[in-house]
């Protein structure tokens, strides 16, 4: 309950500011942007978010899946290694790079997401898939084969099923991180919030940074509770009871 | 029905897990799969249901050769359970049940009341359990629902892979008649693999004891008791078989009428002549309803008032379904080394005695290898 109150307070806080900083009109000789203009950003940010987002999974969650497979055993190392080395790189660099190769837009913006929001994804579900106790899975894949599961079934209704609630939480990371990197894309021309944060920045007005900054935020807050609703409502008790017992091992 | 036919498994690595391998379970038939682990009856098992592909040699069900099948198709028209169930954990004890029935995408109603129907039939309340997840039971409760699952479309033939393997003794003995009752009701043709002979003997209508990928013998349970075929089977029924065969009755197939009843009115002098007579030591007082109320001993009669002052009270009773090894173990706790059979209201049946048991012991040993009528439930 106390978490709900501290959430909403926060997310009122942070969308007043918007607001107030909206209704300034000006600050000296600059203009802040006008509602349409923020509402228009938001939307726009919520785009770039969305679309990488939505590809990432497609492609994140079958790579991980693969990258637990006995036949791709001999390069797994190296995809998990390069999605955990890729996370460090910094994602200011990631954008910069995107921008100077793919040249400035939404486009770019998008595919630099998309590449930095597949990794925990793709570490999530290996380690999702990898973290049933191996006893269980034997057990219970044998059993699934036994009363006729095709092998596809076999992956789609019992083995992902079981690492569900691990790769959520990677999505669940990766979207926050994506709000964030969103932002930065502004530098690259991509539109949406960043796009006023990097206004502000360069003519060094506090107000507008915030007008950028705070919905940014909120946006990034409601995401994440979004998906911790989904979690939640999507992990069925029996996995949760499993998860509680092997914590108290 | 199921045949398998000089069926060889040769693994990769050279292993030879299953020789030539033939036998025939008959429809209904419980038949055991018995032996030291490692001497391919897993692996003969999993061979029906093509989890595990053999080298050579033919496999039947009805007629049918398994390998003209669809493997997947194959499966869901056999019941399977194994020792450590395998219950999906992020499903439900009715999403559990049905899993077959959901591949054969039955509809949704008549999956929930089969789902009932079973849970009913292994003896928990659908009530109670249809919406609780495996996480929420215990390990009984898990191998009922596992029982349960490998019943779930109702096929003919159910494969199980000591599906009773990992729970703690009394419960394992509880399932286990359990599955005996429902068995005589559901009359399936079932391959069992166990490693425990004691179980083979008590569940098995056959058993098919193997060794090293061979089948050694292949014999109702009191033949492979009273006749083992070689060393091996010997050994492995071991030294004790002779008691082990106990487990093939219960009270009921042997328990004979007692030699002399009496009631509580009954005159001692008339009684203690009556015995003279007969030679008998000892008699059964029963009262009017043929309650049982206790012994009455020849020497006691000399200063006998009344019959019930002299009688000796039962120090344990037993019921006509135990099994005979439980049953003898109470005759050496009771003063008379007798046993008195009651029903549940305490109704005289009958009597077991020492002797009773040493002459069915010795027919079975001197080749008469008929099994009693019935002694399963």
């Amino acid at each position: 309950m106390r978490k709900y109150i501290i959430l909403g307070l926060l997310l009122g806080i942070l969308l007043g500011l918007t607001i107030w900083m909206t209704s300034l009109g000006s600050v000296g000789i600059f203009k802040m942007a006008p509602p349409m203009k923020v509402l228009s950003a938001t939307v726009r940010h919520l785009q770039i978010v969305e679309a990488a987002e939505l590809l990432a999974i497609t492609i994140g969650i079958p790579i991980g899946f693969l990258s637990t497979r006995r036949a791709c055993r001999f390069i797994s190392p190296v995809l998990i290694g390069t999605a955990n080395v890729g996370q460090t790189v910094p994602t200011l660099a990631f954008i910069g790079i995107a921008g100077a190769v793919l040249g400035m837009g939404y486009k770019a913006a998008v595919i630099a997401l998309l590449v930095y929001a597949m990794l925990p994804i793709i570490r999530n579900t290996y380690a999702g898939i990898r973290s049933v106790d191996p006893a269980l899975k034997a057990a219970v894949k044998e059993a699934a084969r036994g009363m006729g599961m095709s092998m596809l079934q076999v992956t789609a209704k019992v083995e992902m099923r079981l690492a569900m609630p691990i790769i959520l939480a990677g999505i669940r990371t990766s979207m926050v991180v994506n709000v964030g990197t969103a932002a930065i894309a502004g530098m690259i021309g991509s539109g949406g919030l960043g796009e006023l944060i990097v206004t502000g920045i360069a003519v060094r007005v506090t107000q507008l940074i915030l007008q950028g900054a705070a919905p940014t935020a909120a946006l990034a807050i409601i995401l994440d509770a979004l998906i911790g609703g989904v979690e939640t409502w999507v992990t069925p008790r029996g996995l949760k009871a499993l998860k509680s017992a092997q914590w108290q091992q | 029905m199921i045949k398998l036919k000089y069926v060889i498994k040769i693994y990769p690595d050279g292993t030879e897990a299953v020789k030539d391998f033939s036998l025939e379970i008959k429809k209904g038939e419980l038949c055991i799969f018995l032996g030291p682990s490692g001497c391919g009856k897993t692996t003969s098992m999993k061979m029906i249901n093509r989890l595990i592909p053999m080298t050579s040699g033919k496999i039947y069900i009805d007629g049918v050769d398994v390998m003209k099948l669809n493997p997947n198709e194959l499966r869901r028209g056999i019941g399977y359970a194994i020792q450590n169930i395998g219950l999906f954990p992020h499903l439900t004890v009715e999403e559990n049940i049905t899993t077959v029935p959901m591949l054969k995408k039955w509809p949704k109603t008549r999956q929930r009341a089969r789902a009932e129907e079973l849970l009913k039939l292994v003896g928990m309340d659908p009530q109670t359990f249809l919406e609780r997840y495996p996480s929420e039971l215990s390990g009984g409760q898990q191998q009922r629902v596992g029982v349960a699952r490998c019943l779930g479309a109702d096929p003919p033939i159910l494969l199980m892979d000591e599906p009773f393997g990992a729970i703690d003794p009394i419960t394992r003995g509880k399932l286990q008649d359990e599955f005996l009752k429902i068995q005589s009701k559901i009359k399936k043709t079932i391959a069992f693999v166990t490693h425990d002979i004691n179980e083979a003997i008590k569940m098995g209508d056959k058993i098919a004891l193997m060794q090293e990928g061979k089948l050694v013998q292949f014999n109702d349970p009191a033949t492979l008791l009273n006749s083992p075929k070689n060393e091996f089977v010997r050994n492995f029924v071991g030294a004790d078989r002779v008691l082990k065969g106990l487990r093939l009755y219960r009270a009921r197939d042997i328990m004979q009428e007692p030699p002399l009843k009496v009631k509580v009115g009954d005159n001692p002098v008339k009684v203690r002549d009556r015995m003279k007579r007969d030679m008998l030591k000892w008699s059964m007082l029963v009262d009017g309803q043929n309650h049982f109320l206790g012994w009455i001993t020849y020497a006691d009669l000399e200063k006998a008032k009344s019959l019930r002052e002299i009688m000796v009270p039962p120090a344990v009773t037993t019921a006509p379904e135990t099994l005979l090894n439980e049953a003898m173990s109470m005759m050496f706790n009771s003063a008379i080394g007798n046993l008195a059979v009651i029903d549940d209201q305490e109704h005289l049946l009958g009597v077991l005695t020492f002797d009773i048991i040493r002459n069915i012991l010795g027919k079975e040993n001197s080749g008469n290898q008929k099994r009693f009528g019935g002694s399963k439930q």
